[in-house]
């Protein structure tokens, strides 16, 4: 057993099992088998998927449909953007 | 490879899966799906995988209630796990007007059948658990609302679907269809022409261009609507919880992330769905309000998808008067996902067994052209 996506146990079976099913991309293995939906969004998993994908189906990685990137970066917490906030505001009233 | 079709459905979302799936069902021998992605790429996809019987109108309720009893037996009806939940919705009221609009709907809503209470900020608090009990004066209760994942929904009616020979033809993209006299020339984008006597309309925020190409008005607006989701944490609740006036609605994953979206009345007609700060700033402080304890779930992901607005909010079904045979299923303004199986079974009796229904003929386009006897649906996010 292998495991390809670490932020949520996907292993290499799950995803060739996507594939059957008819995946032919990053974003459908991603949204069938939670391949690339944890804490890391895909950064150590999506290059695996990606050759996973192209040896399945004799595609050249190249071709490859790419994934979406969406923010954030790293994850956020709420009271991180509440302070943030705060500080605009108060750097807000300052120039008034 | 041939391209002559029983049935033609444009978009592999939600609803064109499910009405290929409940059209072969009904012994409909040849059908075609065209989906210009992968499904659920649109619409479906970035839902807030919702499901729930609490609406204004009675031919909403009556869809949703429908679509519930669908849902209960269809994961072992597909063979197929769904993550079909029903750990009910929590709707906030937080100020007088609402208490009354709510008190209206809950008995429209019991008097069809519904098992669906209001409780006070007591009650709301310990079904959902760090809400901040100074904003509720009162909440709505259904225990059989919940929600579902709409990829592996959607996933499941295609796979049922290709069982009983429907065809699924991804990435192949609508960009002209013509008639003549009984026959629909449907033309892509590569250059093929598929024939088929029987079209249905299930392209979401594309719903209106589709409709241009047989000079139909399909009236339908696309709106960016955008959501997050947070690391996976403990279970923290089984609901959805949503607020009207805050703006918001929450639920929390299988896998234990919370997934949020809110509406914005600022947000311009478009197909425009990538994210924005002013939504993650704008949440993070709705979020906070309504649960002050929460404020260390930290953002993994945001994103964005359209709600297809109607000028009632609620969805356009049906043939229409200028083009025979050209059925509409679209425009559900944010809610095809929970409504998508009752309406597929519905459409898919009317086509094959000439069945009648009340429901899809009170939501005729034709409603919208003259906005007679239209009842706007106001829960809505």
């Amino acid at each position: 057993m292998k495991i390809i996506c670490r932020c949520q146990d996907v292993t290499e079976d799950e995803i060739i099992a996507a594939i059957r099913q008819g995946a032919t991309t990053i974003d459908e293995i991603r949204r069938l088998v939670r391949a690339g939906m944890g804490s890391c969004q895909g950064r150590t998993c999506r290059r695996l998927v990606a050759q996973i994908i192209s040896r399945e189906l004799k595609t050249p990685p190249a071709e490859i449909y790419p994934p979406t990137f969406r923010p954030p970066n790293r994850p956020v917490a709420f009271e991180l953007i509440m302070s943030e906030l705060k500080r605009q505001e108060l750097e807000d009233g300052e120039k008034k | 490879m041939n391209r002559a079709f029983d049935a033609v459905i444009i978009g592999g979302g939600i609803l064109g899966v499910a009405t290929a799936y409940e059209l072969a069902r009904a012994g409909m021998k040849n059908v075609c799906v065209l989906e210009r992605h992968y499904l659920a790429s649109g619409s479906t996809g970035r839902c807030g995988g919702g499901f729930r019987q609490q609406w204004s109108t009675e031919a909403n309720t009556e869809l949703a209630m429908d679509s519930v009893k669908r849902l209960e037996v269809l994961e072992e009806e597909l063979g197929y796990r769904t993550e079909f939940f029903q750990g009910g919705y929590l709707i906030l009221a937080h100020n007088e007007e609402e208490e009354k609009q709510f008190a209206k709907n809950v008995a429209m809503q019991r008097k069809l059948g519904l098992d669906v209470s209001i409780v006070d900020a007591d009650e709301a608090v310990k079904i959902v658990p760090y809400l901040n009990k100074e904003m509720i004066r009162k909440a709505t209760w259904c225990p059989k609302d919940g929600h579902i994942n709409p990829f592996l929904l959607t996933q499941g009616y295609a796979n049922a679907a290709r069982r009983l020979g429907v065809q699924i033809n991804l990435w192949t993209n609508v960009v002209g269809i013509m008639k003549k006299s009984d026959t629909f020339f449907v033309m892509t984008e590569t250059g093929n022409t598929y024939q088929t006597p029987l079209l249905f309309n299930c392209a979401g925020g594309f719903s209106r261009s589709i409709g241009q190409m047989l000079n139909v008005e399909i009236p339908v607006d696309p709106y960016r609507h955008e959501i997050l989701v947070t690391e996976p944490v403990e279970r923290l609740w089984d609901p959805m919880v949503i607020s009207f006036s805050v703006g918001l609605y929450a639920r929390q994953e299988k896998s234990g992330g919370m997934v949020m979206g809110m509406g914005d009345p600022n947000e311009p007609v478009g197909t425009f769905v990538g994210s924005s700060m002013k939504f993650m700033y704008e949440m993070a402080q709705r979020f906070t309000m309504l649960f002050p304890k929460l404020d260390k779930l930290r953002i993994v992901r945001q994103w964005a998808g359209l709600y297809e607005m109607t000028a009632d909010a609620q969805p356009i079904l049906g043939p229409v008067e200028e083009v025979d045979n050209f059925i509409q299923a679209s425009g559900f303004s944010g809610h095809g996902l929970m409504l998508a199986p009752a309406v597929s079974q519905i459409l898919a009796d009317m086509v094959v067994n000439k069945s009648r229904s009340e429901v899809v003929e009170s939501l005729n386009v034709k409603r919208l052209y003259n906005m007679k006897d239209v009842v706007k649906e106001k829960s809505v996010v």
